[in-house]
């Protein structure tokens, strides 16, 4: 008899967030990689202010997707190091559920990050990125960033080069739901009318979906040798 | 909660009669891509025995308990406890089986009883009968005044016992232990003693892989030893004489290696 779907993944969620609320491992790194990100690529900017509100969405999506690696692999090396995905393992639960708890706290974490860059490059940037429609964008993009570099961190967190795998494999996997991401925010932003960009977060949302679906079936290869 | 399956399947071989084996491997082999690692195990372990798994690193202990545990396909052969076979049958296999290993499987982050809480509701515990098996675990492992601190503060000999506990959780009939002597000083190495000789005494059937050849002469009750994947050992403890099973060691594991 397998524990619910339900109430392994809500463990999970809980148990990765009340130790990051103690520790605040992850979120530290990554909110001040991504406050340097911003800061650096705004000085280098400084002298055009029009190439600077014009880089607004590509440095959104930058910043947010190298924050969010540091806190991929940070969260699976928990797992991995002292041994406790199999620890996990050994209980009557679904492989699934495993993977969707995780996903679930990567994508609040790279949500947060996200959230707090809005109102920060506002400031920064001169352009106001706090709108409801990047918002949803934001939420879909990282959800299918987080969804694909969960699957890949669990595969590099077991092999000696993962700092350095998890980054190279990520970004051309993950450029299906960057790509249509970056078009949507830029439309957004540029206020052309919303049938020159309103494809983009229908792509991001069928890419969101076969993602989903794929780790969903990959997890379990993934994780058993 | 879990009943034998409906038709067990009939266990024979080479004229050994096995229909009591709690666990049994039938020419179990694990390779890893071309290497194989197990090479055709076959062992039988009664319930209530405490096995210790001998051999030199990279023998395929761990490896073999890994197996057992569920937690790797095997390439080729069968794995049974009782009864239910791996990896078909994998969550009644896991329910029956705690696993301890020389990494402690634990949150540093949370507290005793919040890592021993998230593991239970994993197992479908919930409310009072969770509240009150974390405590008598804790009780049990003497963790009890310690359970409301953070695992980092911990020593690694009341991490080993916060492990067991863990293990302990779904009160499985087996218990396997990956080198849990790994680190630990006199005190808690008498410590563990004490509760590897209570979980035995109170019925459960252990496998141990360790180093400690004095140690599971004293605590376990029959000797496997394991060279370069196979089983060149195999023997109860009554079997063997005082100070003996040095000797027996070392022939074994360097015959194996001579061929
Ligand atoms: N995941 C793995 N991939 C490849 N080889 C492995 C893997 N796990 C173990 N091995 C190899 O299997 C052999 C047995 O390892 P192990 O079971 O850990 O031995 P022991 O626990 O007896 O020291 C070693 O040679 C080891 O390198
Ligand atoms: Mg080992």
């Amino acid at each position: 008899m397998k524990t619910s779907f339900l109430t392994v993944v809500v463990a999970i969620v809980a148990k990765d967030l009340r130790a990051e609320l103690r520790s605040r491992e992850l979120i530290s790194a990554m909110v001040l990689f991504a406050l340097l990100s911003i800061l650096i690529f705004s000085f280098a900017l400084e002298l055009n202010r029009i190439a600077r509100e014009e880089a607004v969405t590509g440095v959104l999506w930058v910043t947010v997707s190298f924050a969010s690696i540091l806190g991929l692999s940070r969260s699976l090396a928990m797992e991995r190091d002292q041994g406790n995905l199999d620890a996990m393992l050994m209980a009557p639960v679904a492989r699934q559920a495993v993977f969707f708890g995780k996903l679930v706290g990567n994508f609040i974490f790279a949500l947060v990050v996200g959230l707090l860059l809005l109102p920060l490059m506002t400031v920064l940037y001169n352009k106001i990125l706090v709108v409801p429609w990047l918002l949803l964008i934001l939420i879909l993009g990282t959800l299918g960033y987080t969804t694909v570099g969960t699957l890949l961190a669990t595969m590099t967190v077991q092999t000696r080069s993962r700092e350095t795998l998890l980054p190279i494999l990520i970004l051309p996997v993950a450029l299906p739901v960057l790509l249509p991401a970056v078009r949507a925010s830029t439309g957004i932003l540029s206020g052309v009318p919303r049938a020159e960009w309103i494809d983009w977060p229908q792509i991001l949302i069928v890419i969101n979906v076969i993602y989903i679906v794929l780790s969903y079936l990959l997890f379990e290869y993934v994780i058993e040798d | 909660m879990l009943t034998p399956p409906p038709n067990p399947l009939p266990i024979h071989r080479e004229g050994e009669s096995s229909e009591h084996a709690l666990i049994e491997t039938r020419d179990l082999v694990k390779a890893y891509g071309l290497l194989p690692v197990l090479r055709k195990i076959n062992v039988q372990i009664q319930r209530g025995e405490f096995v210790a798994l001998l051999g030199p690193n990279g023998s395929g202990k761990s490896t073999l308990l890994r197996q057992l545990a569920g937690l790797s396909k095997p390439t080729a052969g069968q794995i049974l406890v009782g009864g239910w076979s791996l990896p078909d049958e994998a969550d009644a296999v896991r329910a029956q089986i705690g696993l301890v290993s020389h990494k402690p499987l634990l949150y540093e982050n949370l507290t005793a009883r919040e890592n021993l809480r998230f593991f239970a509701k994993l197992y479908g515990l919930a409310g009072d009968e969770r509240e009150q098996r974390i405590d008598s675990l804790l009780k049990q492992v003497g963790l009890y005044k310690r359970g409301f601190d953070l695992v980092r503060t911990y020593s690694r000999g009341m991490l080993q016992r916060l492990s067991i506990a863990r293990a302990l959780l779904h009160e499985p009939d087996v218990l396997l232990f990956d080198e849990p002597y790994t680190g630990l000083d006199q005190d808690a190495a008498t410590v563990l003693d004490d509760l590897l000789i209570t979980a035995h005494e109170s019925g459960r059937t252990i496998v141990m892989a360790t180093h400690q050849l004095e140690r599971a002469r004293r605590l376990a009750s029959r000797v496997v030893i394991l060279s370069r994947g196979g089983v060149v050992y195999d023997d109860v403890m009554e079997h063997i004489a005082r100070a003996q099973l040095a000797a027996i060691y070392s022939d074994a594991t360097s015959m194996a290696a001579a061929r």
